[in-house]
């Protein structure tokens, strides 16, 4: 049966500025299971790159607990794999050592690192570019190391920030095909964060859409449309204008912000 | 190659015109040899110099202090840069009194070295290692201040511990700017042993324009500055390909 891997109760995180005190998050609560592939949503300061920092352990919250398989997230760690908008890659690596980086700090023997590594270029179609440092690579091809080098770790949950953002419409469509793929093959708990309502209609299992500031959970929504999921039919549609009324409400109140702020200044 | 070819012809008629004027005025015996000797009089000596071995001996020597003291330079100041750069209370014990010594030119510590260190290589040494220690010590510390937080954020969530962060991150990434503070204290450090050579020693570069400038020697102190010129050029060269090397990585100007 399914089992309860990430537990978020009542998380509040505030971030104490010169002026002012920004509640970026508040009463959160959300309970992710094993295997599932959840999309945060929503217009940007909606918090929710702040709740991924926070599950991945860079940024704690205020008050709230976070429980990780049943155990408190205090730190960032390998068992809860980051993939970055910027990709993050390590620059002075080549596409192979970038991926073989965390098991050799790891302390893995070489010939394993080596099997590993090689299994994973290859998955991700990605055995050419080995030798390769990632200035020479394409943003797609770079955010494919990216999450080999999360795999390599062999992580039960990935968080992904935004991870595609960055990427042209096709590159975009093919890495997120490519995603569903390596999510189904290796039974990944994968947290996503967007702002795309496309986006998170054709991943996700579930939708958390967030509000603006403070940050909380507007809607909690699962999606039950088969995969793969064909974003020209009707349900898909149906889906999208859904989330998208929910997520303009918010771009609104982001936009009202950004002026009443604009006119105090 | 038909491109490198005309951009080294363009690039020598300046130095050729220069060279030919200047022979042409030492011939005319408008100026005396003592003053300004002729290039084919200094080119002769040069070449005598060469063949008998002199020269050889003094460039390996120059140079032998030059790599030995900015070895002890950029030994000490690359971990402390290191410390420096990632320890807010290190950086802060340590930055006044590096701030009071660093604008003191090396050549101030001449007396010094010879009452602490004596005659031969060891002040030369030390003056050339002076010499090194700062550019390298502040290019480390901006380096490793300057490593990019997002890099830190994926060690960290790859699971990096504290010795392997230092070693394989935040080293490799503060590398563009320590290379930078390297070629600085090279410079500095070639500079430097051509003083300390005139005072401590009895062969080497330094010591050979000033032997010659007590016999009145012109042509032999051109001759040796042209030398120094060629090694400065040959050991800033084998620097670029390093550095090239090194950060073969590195995106450079595009990024």
């Amino acid at each position: 049966m399914q089992q309860q891997q990430i537990v978020v109760g009542d998380v509040q995180k505030v971030f104490r500025t010169q002026e002012r005190d920004v509640v970026a998050l508040k009463d959160i609560n959300l309970t992710i299971n094993q295997g599932e592939f959840v999309c945060l949503l929503g217009p940007s300061g909606c918090g929710k790159s702040t709740l991924l920092n926070a599950i991945a352990g860079f940024s704690l919250p205020s008050s709230g607990s976070i429980l990780v398989d049943g155990r408190p997230v205090s730190a960032p760690g390998p068992e809860r794999g980051m993939v970055f908008q910027e990709y993050a890659l390590f620059p002075w690596m080549t596409v192979a050592q970038n991926v073989a980086f965390g098991l050799e700090v790891k302390g893995m023997a070489k010939a394993d690192i080596a099997a590993r590594v090689d299994n994973l270029l290859d998955k991700l179609h990605l055995k050419d570019f080995r030798n390769r440092f990632p200035k020479d690579l394409s943003g797609g091809m770079r955010q494919r190391v990216a999450i080999a080098r999360v795999l390599a770790m062999d992580s039960p949950i990935m968080l992904m920030d935004e991870p595609f953002g960055a990427l042209d419409a096709l590159t975009r469509r093919n890495l997120q095909d490519e995603l569903l793929r390596i999510w189904a093959e290796f039974g990944k708990t994968i947290i996503f964060v967007t702002h795309s309502i496309e986006e998170s209609s054709y991943l996700a299992d579930r939708i958390v859409v967030m509000t603006y500031r403070p940050g909380t959970v507007k809607r909690d929504h699962h999606v039950t449309l088969p995969r793969p999921r064909d974003p020209s039919c009707t349900e898909f549609n149906e889906l999208k204008r859904e989330l998208g009324q929910l997520v303009m409400e918010e771009q609104q109140r982001h936009a009202a912000a950004e002026m009443r702020l604009a006119a105090v200044d | 190659m038909q491109k490198q070819l005309t951009s080294f012809l363009r690039g020598a008629i300046v130095p050729v015109v220069i060279l030919l004027v200047w022979e042409a005025c030492a011939r005319a015996g408008l100026v005396s040899p003592i003053v300004l000797p002729a290039p084919s009089a200094v080119a002769a000596k040069w070449w005598e110099a060469l063949l008998s071995g002199e020269l050889v001996h003094d460039s390996i020597a120059s140079l032998y202090r030059v790599v030995v003291g900015f070895v002890v330079g950029a030994a000490l100041a690359l971990p402390m840069g290191l410390l420096m750069g990632s320890s807010q209370r290190l950086y802060g014990l340590f930055n006044p009194l590096l701030q009071l010594l660093r604008p003191i030119p090396p050549i101030a510590y001449i007396p010094l070295a010879i009452l602490w260190f004596g005659l031969g290589n060891p002040p030369s040494v030390f003056l050339i290692a002076i010499g090194a220690f700062f550019p390298v010590l502040m290019n480390t510390i901006a380096g490793v201040r300057h490593v990019d937080g997002i890099y830190l954020r994926a060690a960290h969530n790859l699971g990096v511990g504290q010795l392997a962060l230092f070693t394989r991150v935040i080293l490799p990434a503060a590398t563009p700017y320590i290379l930078a503070g390297v070629r600085i204290g090279i410079g500095t450090a070639f500079i430097v042993v051509i003083v300390s050579e005139m005072i401590a020693v009895n062969d080497g570069l330094g010591y050979r324009i000033l032997e010659a400038r007590e016999f009145m020697w012109s042509d032999k102190i051109i001759a040796g500055m042209i030398t120094i010129g060629l090694l400065g050029l040959v050991l800033d060269s084998a620097m670029n390909a390093l550095n090239n090397h090194l950060l073969r990585w590195h995106r450079g100007l595009e990024h």
